[in-house]
């Protein structure tokens, strides 16, 4: 092998120097001046040692200068009441009246601090419902705005000197008036008489603001008392019998009585509604004829032609409900909600023609007493200052009688020497009066009712009063010189009722009801009642509307406007229109398309001289020619909440032969403003989506109960199957309990009271309107409604997927209507669960989808994943953002805190919230059950939803529990009409739906 | 030495020698900043004050702030992170993937489309924080050991996988574009006078001396971070898509996903890259280093990556026909005829019909007109996540819950914040760092010249540029006739 040739790199490695070898294997033989270039020396370096001491007591001063907390004092009880327990709930009986609603209610309390209502199972009206209403009306027991002490020209007075000057007022006041709403209590009445007999020119004059003046003119001045139950064929002429009319919880049960179906019972009630606007009544009804107002009266006519007289006449509806009617005889029932007594007398010529058996006079209804010809004297009376004292009790004449523009004008005036107010705040009426003597929260007063001629009812107070207020029946007897208190006189009443034993009266209000009767007989109504023929002629000669046709009604939550600082009721979505926080001109579409109005658009409404603004708001089913708009809004002294909410409609109602006519033409003009309205729905169809929300007719239920459900399936290799055939989930496995619910769209009338229980239980926040028009609303529970379209799937062939789907989106012109409670379906296969990064939501081994509130950090994907849509999200803090405090401040004052439950967190901003199934009450119950040793009892446990429904369409219970109501339920109806919403997804819920079943000829395209 | 092809056109021009290549970049790194990019960074600025004040009401009030709603729970905010993301794609595709396959265009280009990879990811990263109710929770998405019991993420949430993605995604590019960076800031860490330019570009430097050792761990470690990116390129935007595709809502739960949302972010990723691409190489005078070969390369790329886009659209409403689900066939249909009908047939003209203008050589080679496409496409492929975000939500199963989504001040405040971030960063990035890889242009100019151009020593005084070949001009027309 040769030797290759060397090179060297240059002299220095032939000479192989040493300070060459050192350099040899480094590549650059100058040292580069990178160390410089970063400046350090080893001196500059602080030693480590120092450094960590510094750090170590920054880190410690930090930290101990954070440490100081807020510090809130807990004080036990000193002497602890005998019931109390903390952390244990306390339920006492007692009864919701307000003018409006009867309901019979048992008053949840947390140490001292009533929290939530419930329906009072062991009365035999409500038997358990509540109006939702009455489920908020716990919230205004802690409203700030009310008047928190005696006043004199609104400024806070000694309770004392009050009492005096009023005494001494009263006794040289001559004719003196005692102007209240309906009163139902017969010890409050046996009060006023004693009042009545120490100053005696005492008149007591009672009004209602959706008055039944005319029914009970027509009745020979008794309301009769209806059993929906036992009325087969049905025929309401603008009753809304379910929603606001006389007692709709009462009669919301009854109705559904004969309108759940099952294996056992295939028959259904048929429901005839001719009205103006649509009513949560006429969205139930099986056939609904939209009524102008003006044509009211003589429908009335034909329909009495038709059943009394035998010629038929009118529409073909009609014909068929007066045909209808006639064959069922004793089973049918007319009820109108017109005030006119000409019209009522009809009705009841009509009912007495069949012999209803559904109508009883012998045991007549008290709720409404109202008499409008005596208010309308009494008003014109204090206009003409004939009147030396006036006292309102609990009424609101000002804002709400039509006439009480002028009646404001004459107190204002001082027309009225000496005026009191014993309203609980210092509304549009209170702030007139020179004396107010502020009433109790019924919660916190003693009472006692007669809704209907033998059946009592008793209130208990259930916390201390709050406030400076004394009961008003104690005011009335203060002043007539009766140094009793109200508890004893009521004591004293009642022995007539419970004789001398007081264990009977330990039980009558433990019971909270009881039977018996104390109400003297009503008296007659000024005016006659009058026979058929003198009615027939009355309704012919009433005078003519012109133009457009106004109805008044009532809505759901509001009412008559008395409770509308509630927020829970503000922000209930009107069962209807979904509409919430105000009012609006309902409007046919035909008409805003003939008139170039669109939704929002703001008209002036203008009749009997005055006007008003309100936007428009397009309702399908609204009579053409007509226009509605709803009382109870407008008010402009009740507080924060309802103060500027809507406008009062009610000085357009007219007053005729002495009835309120809820009715008025009207002239309608745009003003070019807008408006938006805060509805939480804006779709209004179901799109023919049959897996959403499914119906049948009931003659389909009859011939194939099979059929009446569509049951959607998967293609698989082996053939169809069900969806929950095709998994690739594990399923999960439940040995303990599994919960569901089983929600009957038969039952389901809509009312929206299980939304308000929900909200009450599970301190759900409140909105506000620009909040729910960003469609941001909380509420856990909401009521899907849907409108039936004139197009269908049907149409795909004929005219093009695309129009008809665009056809779709718009409503029939008068649409059947179906109502679908929708909350958390607690899927076995949640996709929510699947999605969150952080493990907030989990399924429980109950088969409960469960939120963790704490570890939530607000992704928002589970909402979106959420197929049902039932999840919210907290937008805001809405507790402590100042933008809420007008419409939630009962979150932010220790006042309205009270309110909250305490076993249920309030959520913090960022984090999702949802139905949690009321986890804290099947934990309460299971404790319970475990205490005793025992497992739960089925109907021990129900969820808030469940509990106020009038009409028992939810049911709650444990699938694992083969005996339970639930379990056999769904046995029963399994392959019938339990169907899961959205079954191809195979999410598996919990929660189970029955077919809506319609007691008519055809289902009409949804 | 290469072999070099007689008919390729060069990559970079004007006869540029490797000194030139210095003096171009250092230009603008040591030159005080221009009137131009002052007044650019000026705008951003401002913008950048948008964000932070959006930022603010956001953090202080909710993200009730927004306008999002109980049906639409992600619309903006999703959008734009997804949009951002996208972009980020092209900087990895070019620097990781054309790397690999020793596309040697790349050299000039991947610098500043790394950048504005890093950029866009810091961009797109703000939206998945700042969407949460409580962002200042978000550190619970990681797998950290807590002291609140055994608490745990959940590893089926494809919001987790996103986590993991992103973070990779940013770390790895993070890394790839500074080691990239180190040789370049030697180099005017070599040449700084200013004492403050000396110290920043040493430390940022990292001690490198160019020695054998550090280039070929250089090249190394190029290499297997170009490794490590390449299935990032595909990964990342894969899983952005399963947070759509793994739902259950119609118009998201889509199995052709994964594919058509890593071509749609290559697409976009492009246009973003054309676009900055055409306004650095003008105002920084780059022309001959991002030639309109480059320009025409990236074009064609646009347009595959377009028609992929594209026939992904046809195929989801083809398959929603042929599934016979009702439901997702009315999300279709929503989309194409519904109240957003807009945003559907913006994005289908964007996506779809401007990228088939690439076809024309003309087209192709024009700036204004890759310029206006870029910008084009760029709109389009918001309006893609948007269409896809907002019009699947907005109506889904329960015509109950349908709502309409418009956004507020701050949803819009919080976009064009994010540009406004983007643009500070990326000037600052162009003004301090060198936006073209010295070392790496270096390697390829012999690849494309005759002999190569001749290393004329280093003269910090240089005034005049030494002829690139001997007895050739730098500015002579250089002929590829006589090659063997």
């Amino acid at each position: 092998m040769q030797e290759s040739p060397k090179y060297w790199k240059g002299i220095e490695e032939l000479e192989n120097s040493p300070e060459f070898v050192k350099n040899a294997l480094t590549e650059f033989a100058d040292f580069l001046p990178v160390k410089e270039t970063y400046g350090s020396s080893d001196a500059a370096v602080a030693p480590r040692r120092d450094f960590l001491k510094l750090m170590g007591f920054g880190l410690a001063a930090a930290t101990l200068a954070s440490c100081e907390t807020p510090i809130k004092k807990a004080i036990p009880y000193l002497n602890k009441p005998e019931e109390v327990d903390p952390g244990i709930a306390n339920f006492y009986a007692s009864t919701y009246f307000n003018g409006q609603d009867y309901n019979s209610v048992l008053v949840k309390t947390r140490e001292g601090r009533p929290i939530k209502l419930e329906g009072n199972p062991e009365s035999p009206i409500t038997r358990g419902g509540l109006s939702a209403r009455a489920q908020a009306s716990v919230l205004s027991l802690y409203d700030g705005a009310r008047l928190q002490h005696f006043a004199i020209k609104g400024q806070k007075a000694d309770k004392d000197r009050v009492d005096q000057e009023i005494r001494t007022a009263l006794a040289g006041a001559g004719r003196t008036l005692i102007v209240s709403p309906t009163i139902i209590s017969p010890s409050t009445k046996k009060v006023i008489a004693e009042f009545a007999s120490r100053y005696p020119g005492t008149e007591h004059v009672m009004y209602d603001v959706n008055s039944a003046s005319g029914l009970l003119r027509a009745n020979g001045g008794v309301l009769p008392s209806y059993d929906f139950s036992k009325a087969d064929v049905i025929v309401s002429l603008g009753a809304d019998f379910l929603g606001t009319w006389i007692s709709p919880v009462e009669f919301a049960r009854q109705y559904v009585t004969n309108r759940k179906v099952s294996s056992d019972k295939r028959t259904m009630s048929r429901h005839f509604q001719f009205e103006s606007a649509l009513t949560l009544t006429g969205s139930n009804a099986d056939v609904r004829v939209p009524v102008k107002p003006s044509e009211m009266g003589a429908m009335t006519v034909a329909l009495y032609n038709g059943v009394v007289g035998g010629a038929a006449a009118g529409n073909a509806q009609l014909k068929k409900a007066a045909a209808e009617l006639k064959a069922a005889g004793s089973r049918g029932l007319v009820v109108s909600g017109s005030n006119d007594p000409a019209v009522q007398a009809l009705v009841t010529a009509i009912n007495q023609s069949l012999g209803s058996a559904a109508v009883d006079v012998a045991a007549p209804s008290m709720v409404r007493q109202g008499d409008d010809a005596r208010m309308e004297r009494a008003v014109k009376d204090i206009i003409g200052g004939q009147v030396g004292a006036v006292i309102f009790y609990n009424a609101n004449p000002v804002f709400d009688h039509p006439m009480g523009a002028q009646l404001g004008e004459a107190l204002k005036g001082g027309k009225v020497k000496t005026t009191i107010s014993l309203n609980d705040r210092l509304d549009e009426t209170g702030s007139l009066c020179t004396y107010a003597a502020p009433d109790h929260h019924w919660m916190e007063s003693w009472n006692d009712y007669e809704p209907k001629r033998g059946f009592l009812s008793i209130a208990q107070p259930v916390i201390s009063p709050l406030f400076g207020t004394r009961q008003a029946q104690d005011s009335l007897l203060t002043w007539a010189g009766n140094p009793t208190s109200y508890y004893n006189y009521l004591r004293a009443q009642w022995k007539a009722v419970t004789g001398s034993d007081p264990k009977a009266w330990d039980k009558a209000v433990h019971d909270g009801v009881a039977m018996g009767s104390a109400l003297a007989a009503p008296a007659a109504q000024a005016g006659a009642a009058m026979g058929a023929a003198e009615a027939i002629s009355a309704i012919n000669s009433a005078p003519k509307f012109t133009g457009t046709e106004l109805c008044i009604y009532e809505k759901v939550g509001v009412g008559n406007g008395t409770e509308a600082n509630n927020p829970w009721l503000q922000e209930l979505p009107d069962p209807v229109s979904k509409a919430t926080w105000g009012n609006y001109v309902a409007v046919p579409r035909k008409m805003a398309e003939e008139k170039g109005w669109a939704q929002g658009d703001v008209l002036k409404v203008t009749a009997n001289g005055k006007s008003i603004e309100l936007p428009v708001l397009i309702q399908p089913g609204q009579a053409a020619g007509s226009v509605a708009i709803a009382l109870g809004y407008g008010r402009t002294q009740a507080g924060k909440v309802a103060d500027k909410v809507g406008e009062n409609v009610l000085p357009f109602a007219v007053m005729r032969n002495g009835a309120i006519m809820y009715a008025n033409s009207v002239t309608l003009e745009k003003t070019g403003a807008t408006s938006p309205i805060a509805q939480t729905q804006t779709h209004h169809t179901i799109m023919d989506r049959k897996p959403v929300v499914q119906e049948a007719t009931l003659k389909q239920y009859r011939e194939n109960p099979k059929e009446v459900t569509e049951y959607e399936t998967i293609s698989t290799p082996d053939g169809p199957q069900k969806p929950n055939k095709v998994s690739l989930w594990q399923d999960y496995e439940y040995k303990n309990h599994h919960w569901g619910m089983a929600i009957d769209l038969n039952s389901c009338i809509g009312c929206g009271s299980c939304v308000v229980g929900c909200q009450a239980e599970n301190n759900v926040a409140v909105v506000g309107k620009q909040e729910v028009i960003n469609r941001r609303e909380m509420h856990w529970m909401r009521i899907d409604r849907y409108y039936s379209s004139d197009a269908s799937k049907e149409d795909f062939e004929t005219k093009g997927k695309l129009d008809t789907y665009a056809a779709m989106e718009d409503p029939s012109e008068n649409p059947s209507v179906i109502f679908q409670p929708m909350m958390c379906q607690h899927c076995n296969h949640a996709p929510c669960e699947t999605v969150c990064p952080v493990l907030a939501t989990t399924h429980s081994s109950e088969g409960l989808n469960q939120m963790t509130y704490n570890r939530c950090v607000g992704t928002r994907y589970c909402a979106n994943n959420c197929p049902y849509k039932v999840r919210r999200f907290n937008w805001f803090s809405y507790y402590s953002n100042e933008k809420f405090e007008a419409v939630n401040g009962h979150m932010f004052t220790d006042l309205g805190r009270m309110v909250l439950n305490p076993d249920v967190t309030v959520r913090a901003r960022g984090v999702m919230e949802k139905c949690s199934l009321c986890v804290q009450r099947i934990q309460l119950g299971k404790l319970e059950a475990k205490k005793q040793k025992r497992r739960p009892k089925d109907g021990e446990i129900v969820s808030a939803c469940a509990q106020s429904c009038p009409t028992q369409a939810i049911v709650f219970g444990d699938m694992r529990d083969p005996e339970s109501r639930l379990s056999k339920l769904l046995r029963r109806e399994d392959g019938e009409r339990a169907f899961h919403v959205l079954d191809a997804i195979n999410v598996q819920p919990n929660m189970t739906y029955l077919t809506k079943i319609r007691n008519t000829e055809e289902v009409r395209n949804a | 030495m290469q072999h070099v092809s007689p008919v390729r056109e060069p990559l970079v021009t004007g006869g540029k020698t490797y000194h030139d290549v210095t003096q171009d970049v250092c230009r603008q790194v040591e030159a005080a900043p221009n009137v131009r990019w002052m007044a650019a960074l000026a705008v951003a600025l401002f913008f950048l004050g948008v964000f932070f004040y959006s930022v603010y009401r956001t953090l202080w009030y909710g993200i009730g702030e927004w306008g999002l709603n109980k049906t639409v729970g992600w619309a903006w905010d999703i959008t734009n992170f997804v949009w951002w993301v996208g972009i980020g794609h092209a900087g990895t595709l070019i620097s990781a993937v054309l790397l690999l396959f020793r596309q040697k265009w790349r050299t000039s280009i991947n610098r500043a489309a790394e950048a504005m990879t890093i950029f866009a990811v810091i961009c797109a990263a703000m939206f998945p924080v700042l969407h949460m109710g409580r962002p200042w929770l978000a550190y619970w998405v990681f797998p950290l050991q807590n002291t609140f019991g055994s608490l745990w993420v959940n590893f089926n949430s494809p919001l987790l996988w996103d986590v993991f993605a992103i973070s990779t995604y940013f770390t790895v590019s993070l890394v790839f574009w500074y080691t990239g960076l180190v040789p370049d800031f030697a180099t005017i860490r070599d040449r700084a006078k200013g004492p403050i330019a000396k110290v920043a570009y040493s430390l940022l430097s990292m001690g490198w001396k160019g020695s054998a050792k550090h280039w070929s761990r250089y090249e190394t470690v190029s290499l297997i971070l170009a490794g490590v990116s390449t299935p990032l390129v595909l990964s990342v935007h894969t899983i952005v898509s399963m947070d759509f595709a793994t739902s259950v809502v119609p118009g998201w739960h889509t199995t052709i996903f994964p594919p058509y949302f890593v071509a749609g972010a290559i697409f976009s990723g492009f246009a973003m890259v054309l676009t900055l691409m055409l306004i650095t190489r003008v105002v920084f005078k780059l022309e001959d280093y991002i030639t309109l070969e480059h320009i025409a390369l990236m074009n064609k790329i646009m347009m595959v990556t377009g028609s992929i886009v594209g026939v992904a659209y046809i195929t989801e409403f083809f398959i929603a026909w042929y599934s016979q689900v009702e439901f997702e066939q009315y999300a279709f249909i929503n989309r194409a005829t519904g109240p957003y009908w807009w945003a559907y047939w913006s994005m289908m003209t964007c996506n779809v019909i401007t990228p088939q203008l690439v076809w024309i050589r003309r087209v192709r080679y024009s700036i204004p007109l890759t310029f206006v496409l870029s910008i084009i496409v760029n709109i389009g492929m918001w309006f893609e996540r948007f269409v896809i975000i907002v019009t699947s939500l907005h109506r889904d199963y329960l015509p109950s819950s349908w709502v309409m989504f418009s956004p507020s001040i701050i949803d819009i405040g919080i976009y064009v914040g994010t540009l406004g971030l983007f643009f500070t960063l990326f000037l600052l990035f162009a003004k301090f760092f060198p936006v073209i890889n010295m070392a790496e242009v270096k390697s390829v100019m012999k690849y494309t010249v005759d002999n190569g151009p001749t290393y004329t020593g280093h003269d910090p005084h240089h005034k005049t540029p030494q002829p690139a070949t001997h007895g050739v001009p730098a500015s002579a027309p250089v002929n590829y006739d006589k090659h063997d």
